[in-house]
């Protein structure tokens, strides 16, 4: 080792070994840090995965599927569709507006305003949970007003989504600032100026920008809302059939030692990670594609 | 519309529509659900008494709960420091077949439902498990105790370091690293006097990200902690137990205390991120 002739030949073409190795690590190392890497995530990653399958098929294909026909399991299935179809839209209307406002003009206040958006990360999922139990349950603020009116939000599906709402929050605008702000003006000015109203210009315009950034955020967004547990579990109740979400009933059934059907449960949930992380890649792939093209 | 959205301060050439619309709507949805009835909790915890507060942060359990919390997320975030550099760095600088799906199994732990994470892992661990009946032979047990806890801890804690770490490995100024070679440093030398140093500070930021984020982590720890009084409960727990114990008074100030807790956390580690990235050592 030692580059010290490398010194002289600073030149690409003429590079000496010595510097190539000054500058790399040895193969044989490279492979070293490889092979230890690729052996850690198997290790921390795919071992629970594989856990998940070996679990849930233990007692054969047939046992997997019966699992399925529980009317709580369908039910919980049914629920947290529910959930993520009224979540993520609201929270996508959400993060597009954040993002323009932010992104698209100077005020006052703006940092201050990001960084509330950014709240909802730094609080523990029990927390996000407990403060609409505080706010909504019978013994918080406006618990006695919507008793009185025959309300029911937590223990109920409302609060599940509130919950939801919570911890999904600042997803979508996070990936949408950014961007938008890369993008910058000149395009939506030029077609205000050009007779466009903001809702074409929207429309027409900043939505074919930004269209990778809103599949990234959305997919995100569902992925958390079909998963969400600890800030579900304190609002939800445990009501069966009622107000038991997918990963709730994962957690009844595997008290309940019956491994096979919350295995089978979970692998279900498996599934919409693989779904997630394979359109988080594709979009991911576009992104950069797009952006090379432009510059 | 472009009445309301009209601006009065600086940049007043802007002629893009929706200001008022936009922003309007933002903060009322943000009040509306984060705001309120986050501040509703902060007013229910300052109705304690201090004899109250006293009683509860007193408590031997809660105390050993915010122990236990505080230690097992340290030692998670020290875990992912270390392999988070390791695998940022094999997946930045290194070329070989199955690169891509290595960089997107590094999300799974934000993509895969902390329930299901939870009792796989504990399915591993567990005396009869996997790895579990291996480590058992040796006299450790995971499963059902705060090493368990810290193990969850390291799954869920994974992508902060990674993905802090990449962009900024990537950056990297090659031409310094030529530079350091051609002065005569051995790979090694470059490496801990050169790259490290720099990768120094967002080691540091990914790592409190880690720690801050594990904090509150509930799902995947309850299964494998076993949720024992005093030995392997975390805070989330206390405070989910006592609000089943209709005990509001307590989950509220836990509660609050563990929000103060994060929001100081994250607020110095956004700060740091600025502060690093306006003085980035090499770019």
């Amino acid at each position: 080792m030692g580059g010290k002739q490398g010194a002289h030949s600073m030149n690409s073409g003429r590079e000496s070994n010595t510097n190539k190795n000054a500058v790399t690590e040895p193969r044989w190392f490279q492979w070293l840090l490889i092979a230890i890497a690729v052996g850690y995530l198997a290790f921390l990653l795919l071992l629970p995965l594989a856990s998940v399958f070996v679990n849930a098929f233990q007692k054969g294909v047939q046992a997997y599927f019966h699992s399925f026909a529980d009317a709580d399991t369908l039910f919980s299935i049914r629920l947290t569709l529910l959930i993520a179809a009224i979540a993520v839209p609201l929270n996508l209307t959400f993060g597009v507006a954040a993002s323009w406002a932010i992104a698209k003009f100077d005020f006052r206040g703006k940092n201050l305003l990001t960084t509330l958006i950014d709240l909802p990360f730094a609080v523990s999922p029990v927390v996000a949970g407990l403060i609409y139990v505080l706010l909504f349950g019978k013994q918080g603020w406006l618990g006695p007003w919507l008793d009185a009116h025959d309300i029911k939000l937590i223990f109920a599906v409302p609060g599940i989504v509130l919950a939801t709402i919570f911890v999904t929050f600042p997803m979508v605008a996070r990936e949408l600032i950014p961007l938008m702000q890369e993008q910058g003006n000149q395009e939506e000015e030029a077609a205000i100026t050009l007779g466009a109203s903001g809702w074409q210009t929207f429309w027409r315009v900043t939505l074919p920008n930004i269209k990778w950034g809103v599949v990234y955020g959305v997919i995100l967004t569902n992925a958390r809302a079909m998963g969400e547990f600890g800030a579900v579990s304190v609002v939800s109740g445990h009501i069966r059939g009622m107000t038991t979400t997918l990963p709730l009933q994962v957690e009844i059934l595997y008290n309940e030692y019956n491994f096979v059907s919350a295995f089978s449960a979970s692998s279900l949930l498996c599934f919409l990670a693989f779904l997630t992380l394979i359109v988080k890649a594709i979009v991911e792939r576009r992104m950069k594609k797009e952006r090379t093209f432009e510059g | 519309m472009t009445g309301v959205a009209e601006k009065k301060r600086k940049k007043s050439a802007s002629i893009i529509p929706g200001f008022g619309l936009t922003l309007g709507f933002t903060v009322l949805y943000l009040s509306l659900l984060v705001l309120i009835p986050l501040s509703a909790t902060f007013f229910k915890a300052a109705h304690l008494t201090w004899p109250q507060l006293r009683e509860i942060f007193t408590d031997r359990q809660v105390l050993l709960a915010f122990r236990l919390s505080f230690v097992s997320a340290a030692e998670a975030a020290l875990v992912n420091v270390f392999f988070g550099l390791l695998v940022a760095w094999v997946l930045v600088r290194y070329r070989f077949p199955g690169r891509g799906l290595l960089d997107s199994m590094v999300d799974l732990p934000f993509a895969l439902p902390t329930a299901v994470a939870g009792i796989a892992l504990t399915e591993i661990y567990a005396s009869t498990g996997w790895v579990g009946s291996i480590l058992d032979r040796f006299g450790i047990q995971v499963a059902y105790t705060p090493l368990g806890i810290t193990v969850a801890l390291i799954f869920i804690g994974l992508p902060f370091v990674v993905r802090t770490l990449q962009p900024v490995i990537e950056d990297l100024d090659h031409e310094v690293e030529e530079a350091a070679a051609s002065l005569g440093a051995s790979r090694w030398q470059t490496f801990s006097k050169v790259i490290f140093p720099a990768l120094l500070p967002p080691l540091f930021t990914g790592g409190s990200l880690a720690f801050a984020r594990v904090l509150g982590e509930y799902g995947s720890v309850i299964f494998i902690s076993g949720n024992m009084p005093m030995k392997t409960e975390i805070v989330p727990l206390i405070i989910v137990s006592k609000l089943e114990q209709y005990d509001y008074a307590g989950a509220t100030a836990v509660a609050s205390a563990m929000l103060v807790l994060s929001f100081t956390l994250l607020l110095s580690i956004n700060l740091l991120q600025k502060w690093v990235g306006s003085r980035a050592p090499i770019r």
